[in-house]
């Protein structure tokens, strides 16, 4: 089996919960192999979060270079090019990083590449075996990728539980001299924090949250009249925000806010992975949905087939009469 | 500036439930309604309005079979100025690095200064905007949510990130960006719009026409390649309440009250 790598994203010196998710994925694909972990960044930070993750795995590559001190993907492709050895397989997490890297790198290593993968089955000589989702996660698919030349995999966050044995006591092992010429035809500018709305959410302990299935603007009065008869906050799905019709600070989402409730209704929200990243805690979550198939009702604790928009009017009226 | 676009036609999951075919070896695609992929409206319509600001022409391109030629017209109703069509028996079973392929072969027959795709279509992968960046050798940036022409030569562009935090780069160009939902509202488009269009010839193009060598692209060339479909049981799921609707909301209640959900 060709040699597994893991790439580490980081903020403040701390690595991501990726970080060990990745080194139990690498188990999936080659159970008894000595995984190396790379981690670019510049300074103390990087140090740390090197030293933090050499516990999990047989090797740390430490890529130290001023130019990477905020992670450009481009820049980070060029390091990463030329410190891979051939026929590498590089798992990267399915996050706003690695959907920038792992494309553009699967090309330049001339390697497979999948992304958002759901599962890791096992491996089949060169050929890994894995598990994707469709249309949001409404099908699962089954499939086949040819390692034979390397490949990048970019693993959905959250899927592979953390391996925390913290048992691999690997070192560190400093390849910034190799990194090469890292220009870019990109340059980071600065970070716009996302705008804080007149609710916060993630404060929230009962949550009404609409999605598409709520059909017109009109309609979200019928899911407000809801959530005020219990008492509860009006949040959302990504789409209600990209149409205007509710504030980006009451998306759910991992581009939007994560909230902690208690209790969770999803109404007329589908149950992707991006929607579901925002919540935790493991609120009680009820969802009505009209499709009896949704993924949500996989992950909800109860589930009711109904078309929100005649069932929400006559639960606030019932809940009115209490 | 002239910008290419990358559309695909997709099953439509707001107009459809997706469901597995009973062999497993697809959707079930009956009676399935179609249409642009989300992220490629906003993607058309982020482009057009910047030819508004700063002139220049909008070319909508697909990689499909002759329905894909609906697609480009809708396009094309809403404002972008040419369409073309990437069709060929050999391009069936592409993977995501085939389709980045043909489309680089396309985008090298013309010249752009900046080419859009969608951040992911209908199978969630999001790749062919950042492989065919690099096929091109040059900047990407993914997941855009806003862009700002600072000179005919450099872009600034904010991606947004975890949290909706938003990235702000500058970006050299000819440049290949893919473009996140909520970046713009696309205007609509009615019947007479597509009417209008109708008749406006869309070329087509195939493998010996764009210079792909047929082992390069298709089922063949593939690394990656779905075997079959099917829908997982996922723990024990949920508890479906059912009964008449009196029924239902009394049992909801009466949970919501046992989980603190009622105030
Ligand atoms: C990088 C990235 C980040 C993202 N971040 C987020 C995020 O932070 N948050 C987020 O939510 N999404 C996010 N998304 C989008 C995500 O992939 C999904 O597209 C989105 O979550 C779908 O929202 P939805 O469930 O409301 O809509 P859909 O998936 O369209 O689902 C609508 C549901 O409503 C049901 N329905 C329709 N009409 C009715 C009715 N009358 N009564 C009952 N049910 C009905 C349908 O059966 C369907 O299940 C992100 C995507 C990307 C690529």
């Amino acid at each position: 089996m060709a040699q597994i790598f893991t790439y580490i994203t980081h903020k403040g010196g701390v690595a991501d919960d990726t970080a060990l998710e990745l080194a139990a994925a690498a188990k999936k694909i080659d159970a008894g192999a000595a995984v190396t972990a790379i981690v670019t960044g510049t300074g103390s930070d990087l140090d740390a979060v090197c030293n933090d993750v050499a516990a999990s795995y047989s090797e740390v590559w430490k890529i130290d270079n001023p130019a990477l001190a905020y992670p450009n993907a481009e820049a980070v492709r060029k390091a990463l090019i030329n410190i891979l050895p051939a026929g590498a397989i590089l798992l990267l997490p399915h996050d706003t990083f690695g959907m920038d890297l792992g494309p553009g790198l699967s090309i330049k290593t001339n390697s497979a590449f999948v992304a958002d993968v759901a599962d890791i089955e096992g491996t089949d000589g060169t050929t890994l075996k894995l598990v994707r989702q469709e249309f949001s996660g409404q099908v699962s698919t089954h499939v086949t990728c040819d390692a034979s030349a390397g490949a990048i995999l970019n693993i959905r966050p959250g899927v592979c539980k953390a391996d925390e044995s913290k048992s691999a006591g690997g070192k560190v092992v400093d390849k910034s001299g190799n990194a090469g010429d890292l220009k870019a035809g990109r340059k980071f500018l600065e970070m716009v924090q996302a705008e804080v709305g007149d609710v916060d959410i993630t404060k929230s302990d009962v949550l009404v949250s609409v999605g598409r299935g709520i059909e017109e603007q009109d309609n979200i009065e019928i899911a407000k009249e809801l959530a005020e008869a219990m008492g509860a906050d009006l949040s959302c799905s990504r789409p209600i925000v990209d149409a205007k019709w509710m504030e980006k600070s009451r998306q759910v989402g991992t581009s939007g806010q994560t909230v902690k409730p208690k209790v969770y209704m999803a109404m007329g929200i589908s149950g992707s992975f991006q929607h579901l990243g925002g919540i935790k805690g493991s609120p009680y979550m009820i969802a009505v949905n009209k499709n009896p198939k949704a993924p949500i009702f996989q992950v909800a604790d109860v589930g009711i087939v109904a078309n929100i928009l005649e069932f929400m009017p006559e639960l606030t009226e019932k809940i009115k009469e209490l | 500036m002239e910008i290419l676009v990358c559309v695909k036609r997709v099953p439509d999951t707001s107009e459809n439930e997706i469901a597995v075919n009973s062999d497993g070896t697809d959707i079930d695609r009956d009676d399935l309604v179609y249409s642009v992929n989300e992220w490629d409206n906003y993607a058309v319509e982020e482009a057009i309005q910047i030819v508004d600001r700063v002139g220049g022409k909008v070319t909508v391109v697909a990689v499909g079979d002759d329905e894909s030629e609906e697609v480009l017209r809708r396009e094309m109703a809403m404002g972008a100025h040419e369409g073309l069509l990437l069709s060929d028996d050999a391009f069936a079973g592409s993977d995501g690095k085939g389709i980045a392929t043909i489309l680089k072969a396309a985008v090298e027959k013309g010249k752009y200064d900046l080419v859009l795709t969608g951040a992911q279509a209908d199978a969630g992968a999001g790749q062919v905007g950042g492989m065919l960046a690099a096929m091109l050798d040059q900047p990407y940036a993914s997941l855009v949510n806003k862009i700002e022409v600072i000179d005919d030569k450099t872009l600034k562009v904010g991606r947004e990130i975890e949290g909706g935090n938003q990235e702000m780069n500058e970006i050299q160009m000819p440049c290949v960006l893919s473009i996140q939902t909520g970046i713009n509202e696309p205007r609509y488009v009615g019947i007479r719009g597509i009417r209008k269009v109708a008749s406006v010839e869309i070329p087509v193009l195939g493998a010996s026409d764009l210079g792909v060598s047929s082992d390069a692209v298709g089922a063949a060339a593939a690394k990656v390649k779905v075997q079959d479909y099917f829908v997982p049981q996922l723990g024990a799921g949920a508890e479906m309440l059912e009964g008449s609707t009196e029924e239902i909301i009394d049992k909801l209640i009466e949970l919501l009250k046992a989980k603190g959900g009622l105030k």
